[in-house]
Order: structure tokens, then sequence, then C-alpha cells
């Protein structure tokens, strides 16, 4: 039997829907610079991150050089207050700096993404309870809630990546809610539902397509706000005290004197680096968002640059 | 939905997420490993006989449900225990913390909107030239640096010729005119506040450019033009002054964030404030200082944001449509 109102999109195979993706990307990376730009610094930083162990000149272990000894041809950025290399602690730092920013994203999306498409999808009661604790838990200064957190649970990179993850999620799943509430109501997400597939497969095959780039370049937005948090947290003294971080690094500097001994090395390096991965995620993430959504153009709309702070509640069509 | 309905929805929604993070306080100090004998009184090793007597003086045997009430009833009287560290009522040792917070944070917000508004409506006026490039850019720059880093920074430049830490010179007596400590604390304040400033200001220049920018295509500015009114009047009536409605919104969405950086803040530079005694009470395992602390900003930043609806609402009467 052949309908006539047959969807491309509706046969089995969906095909063409991966490279209709990848294309996305690529145009996104031909017509903005600042999207190459943002995406080269994310990759060389990943790729620093995995090679680190490898590469690092010296031990983070065993002391190398004198305390917060001046850069040198040996030491090219310094010692810490430890003896330790700067160099290699900024690279293995990194790596665990990145681990925390990238696994608390995922935490992230993964609820903030699933509250989204819930809400957006089935809308009614499942709805108005989401977003109202979406609401609450926005307007709640998340550093603080999570500086409660950490410390009630105890201090260690696991629990710092969970409370990332269980409180910057609230963003994103107001984002994708109103991506899925566009998507669902479509001439061929009504067809497939009238040719009788499940919520499911409608979800997976129909919707997840439509809403996967916008959660790629929030994921790549909320990574950027997930690392700064690693540092604020580290720096409050609720992470691992053993574990290297860029976060630890800057802590130990201002709490071990840095300052005083004039060892500006051992503060500078760390927040250029931070600050690098924060600007890659953004352009990034900022590019993609904007060819997705050409209304973030306009300013009044567009109010979350970065802090991914979406308007809530303000105004019609507010998201 | 008229005018009215608008302010008692949100005012509806304020008080509800008062209580939301009230239960939240709750439950977290009591859900999360550890019991309330030994973590709250602090005394790992206690014998059974002392962590009994302990149970029923602060009431742990009542059931949870009741706990909560009685809670909820101190705090309607302003009653958030006793600190451990201090030995003083929280609320009354957080009253005068956040005395001192209050002052810094507006100065240092007011400073970043100030000038937020001023380089982005520059950039937005010269637009493309060598000062609207410098202007953007810089704002991202301070954007994208962690808080408590550019806290450092400001401590290591200035450390020799401003005072780098706490809140008033200690040699300084109360013999002096009052304006002499007045001028002591502000020369204090200088680098706190401006952390503040930096950490802020870059989200409101580029929140101002590109709503300045979208305000001069719109009709009422081509009218003006057309009028012949001078440049600067352009800018400046008919513009700028419908420009500045996006930044009541993200100021008011950035107040969690600031309220977060002010805590960074406090700790660098030693500012008595509210920020500090949360760091502090997490050194020392003092809960109900870290409960009550938790609390008050929170319930600051409910206001602020409940504040901020109205003033929008003053602002532009359309939202309620």
């Amino acid at each position: 039997m052949t309908l006539p109102l047959q969807d491309p999109l509706l046969s089995a195979e969906g095909k063409g829907q991966p490279s209709r993706r990848t294309g996305f990307f690529r145009s996104v990376l031909r017509e903005r610079k600042s999207a190459v730009i943002g995406l080269a610094i994310i990759i060389f930083f990943v790729v620093l991150a995995i090679i680190a162990p490898y590469i690092a000149p010296y031990s983070v272990t065993t002391p190398s050089c004198a305390v917060y000894a001046p850069p040198s041809l040996q030491h090219w950025l310094g010692c810490d207050d430890g003896g330790f290399d700067m160099v290699s602690l900024l690279m293995v730092g990194g790596r665990i700096s990145m681990i925390v920013g990238f696994a608390a994203t995922l935490v992230a999306m993964v609820i903030g993404g699933g509250v989204g498409i819930l809400s957006g999808y089935f809308g009614g009661w499942i709805d108005v309870s989401l977003m109202r604790v979406t609401d609450y838990l926005l307007v709640i200064p998340d550093l603080v809630f999570m500086m409660v957190i950490a410390d009630l649970w105890g201090a260690s990179l696991f629990h710092v990546i969970m409370v990332i993850g269980i409180l910057e999620w609230t963003s994103t799943a107001r984002i994708i809610r109103a991506q899925v509430m566009s998507v669902r109501e479509r001439a061929y997400v009504k067809r497939a539902r009238g040719m009788g597939s499940g919520n499911f497969r409608i979800v997976w095959r129909h919707i997840m397509p439509q809403v996967g780039p916008l959660l790629i370049a929030n994921t790549v937005l909320t990574i950027a706000i997930a690392i700064y948090l690693e540092t604020a947290l580290a720096f409050l003294g609720l992470e691992d005290p053993t574990a290297v971080t860029w976060g630890t690094i800057l802590e130990n500097a201002f709490q071990r004197t840095a300052i005083s001994s004039g060892a500006w090395w051992a503060i500078v390096p760390a927040g250029f680096a931070i600050a690098a991965v924060i600007v890659g995620c953004f352009l990034f993430g900022q590019a993609v968002e904007d060819a997705l959504n050409p209304r973030l153009r306009v300013a009044h709309l567009a109010i979350r640059p970065w802090r991914l702070r979406p308007l809530v509640g303000r105004g019609p069509g507010a998201i | 939905m008229r005018g009215a309905d608008y302010v008692i929805k949100r005012g509806i929604f304020a008080v509800v997420t008062i209580f939301v993070a009230i239960t939240i306080n709750f439950f977290l100090f009591r859900v999360l490993p550890g019991t309330a004998v030994t973590d709250l009184s602090r005394v790992p090793h206690a014998s059974p006989q002392l962590q009994h007597a302990l149970t029923v003086e602060f009431g742990l045997d009542k059931p949870k449900w009741e706990q909560y009430v009685i809670y909820l009833k101190n705090l309607l009287h302003g009653n958030m225990g006793i600190s451990f560290t201090y030995q003083q009522p929280v609320t009354q040792l957080l009253i005068q913390d956040l005395k001192n917070t209050i002052p810094m944070v507006t100065v240092g917000t007011v400073a970043a909107i100030v000038v937020g508004i001023i380089t982005g409506v520059l950039s937005a006026w010269r637009r493309g030239s060598i000062a609207d490039h410098t202007s953007t850019n810089a704002a991202i720059f301070f954007y994208a640096f962690p808080t408590q880093w550019l806290g450092l920074m400001l401590l290591i430049i200035f450390a020799g010729t401003l005072p780098a830490g706490g809140m008033s010179n200690p040699f300084l007596f109360g013999a002096e005119p009052f304006w002499q400590h007045l001028a002591d604390i502000g020369q204090h304040m200088i680098l706190p506040a401006a952390t503040l400033m930096l950490t802020a200001y870059g989200s409101y220049t580029l929140i101002v450019r590109s709503s300045m920018l979208e305000t001069f295509g719109e009709d009422y500015v081509l009218t003006a033009r057309a009028k012949g009114l001078p440049a600067r009047q352009v800018v400046r009536r008919h513009a700028f002054r419908n420009a500045m409605l996006p930044l009541v919104t993200l100021v008011a969405l950035d107040l969690g964030y600031i309220v977060g950086g002010a805590v960074l803040i406090e700790v660098i530079f030693s500012w008595p404030g509210i920020g500090l005694a949360m760091y502090d009470a997490i050194g020392q395992r003092d809960y109900p200082m870290l409960q009550g602390g938790f609390l008050i900003l929170t319930i600051s930043v409910i206001f602020l944001n409940f504040a901020a609806d109205l003033l929008y609402f003053r602002l532009d009467p359309r939202i309620s449509e």
C-alpha cells in the first residue's frame, strides 16, 4: 500500500538524516569564523588533556625544583609551593578539570534533555510540574547551593561532578522544551502519530534529530559553566584537596602565600588556561545556537549569552 | 492578563520559591549522610547515653514532620539556631554580616551596570570602529576569566597601594571623626567592588550593545532622525531608554551569579560578609551558620528577583498583555 502522504522521513531507514546533521555542522563551520576558532581551542585542550600524562615534562607527585622557583629554561612557568613544575601541573590539572567539566555536563544534559523532552512532548500536568521545579531551581543561587551540598556530602571529585550536574540542567531543560514543543506540532510528527508510531519511536526518530544540534550547542556552553564552577568550588576548598585541577592550583596558590611571595607564575597561567577553554566553548556553542535560532540575534530574545540564563516567564514566547 | 494579575502571580511565585528554599534547607541537612547527632553536635565518638541525651535535647527523636513544623515556627520568630563556633544566635551574626555584604555588592553591581552601559552604548554608536572592537573584546575577555582569578590579579597588582583585606583599618579607633571611618571603609571596598564589577560588566556591555543596535533600526528612531534632531539627542532620548529594558532582565537573572561571585570575592579579600561567614562555617563544620547563610542569600535573591519583575512591569506595561 502506498500512501500519497508518505513522507521520506517516515521511511523505516530514515536515510539522509545523519548526513544532513553533519552537513549542518559543516556549514556552520564554513560560514562562521568564530565556530572554527572555538572548535580549534576545544580540540586543542581535549587532545592536551588526553596526552598530558605522557608529555608532561616533570612529575606532579615528586618535587623537581625549589619552592616558588621563578620561570627558567628548565621550568618555563616556574614552580609552585611544593616545588612542582607549573607546566606539568597545568597539563595534568587541565586533564582533571576537563573530565569534571565534561562529566558534569553529561549529567546535566541527561537530566536537562530528559526533562525538556518529557515536558515539551507530553505537556499537561507533566509539563507544569517539571517546569515549576525548573523555575525554583533556576532562582536559587547555584554556587551557594552547591557549596552547601558539596560540604555536607564531603569533598571528592565525584561529588563535585554530581553537584554541578544536578544543579546546572535547568536552562537546558527550558530551551529543549521550547524546541520540542514546536517540533511536536509539525506535520510529519503528526503523520507519524497518525500512522501509529509509539511515543518512544516518535521522540527518538523524529524529534531527537531536530533537537540534537541545539542540545549539542547547549552541551558545549554548559561545559564552560561546569569548568567555571569546578574552579570556584575547588577554590572554596570543596574539592578533593589531593587532586590536581586548575581550580586547586589557584586555591593552593592563594592559600599558600603565592601572592606575598610574588609568585605570579603560580596564578596567572591557570587563569589563562581556564579562560581559553571557556572562550572556546562560548564561541562554538554560540555560533551553533545562532545558526539554529535566528531569533537569538535579536537582543531581547538572546539574554543568555553566556551564563545560560534563559528568560523565565517574562513575556510571551520567552524561553 | 491584567496588570494586577501579573504582579500577584509573580508575588505568589516568589513566596512559594522562598518556601521551597526553606524546605530544601531543612531536608538537605537531614537527608545527607551522617546522623544529626554525630554531625550537628560535633561529638563523633560520644557514649550511647550522651547520644541519647543529645537526641532528646535537640528534639531529634520526634518524627521528621514534627521537626519540620518546629523549624518553620522558629524561622518565623527569626530563630536560626546557635552558631557552634561563636556560641551566639545565627540570626544576629548573619544580619551583621549582611550589613557588610550589601554595600560592597551594591557598589560593585552598580559600577558594573554603569560601565556596561557606557561601553555598550559607545560600541553600538561607533559600530565597527576600533573603540567598538576594543570594548567588545575586553567584555568577552573579562567575562571568561574566573572571578577568583580576577580577584587574585587585582590583589597582585594593587597589594602595595590599596588595602588588600578586611573592611576597616584595625588601628583606627573610635576617636576619629565619622567621615574618616567612612573613607577608610571606602578604601577597603575598592578592590572587592572592582573585582565584582570586572566579573559582571562584560555581559552588560554585550547586551546593551546589541539592544542599542536593535533600537537604532526602529521606526521611531528613524522618525526622530528625520525630524532633524541632533544625533546625541536621538541616541539618548529615543534609542537608549528603550534599549535599557533587556538590561533590567539580565541584571535580575544575573543576581544568583553575582551572589556566588560575591562569596569568592569576600573569601579573597577577607570581607566580613555572609560569603566569608559561609566559607568559615564550612571550615569549622558550623552547620547552623552554613544553613542560615544559604537561606539568607537565597531569600535575598528571590526577593530582588521579584523587585526586578515589578520594575520591569513598571517600565514596560506591555508584558502583562
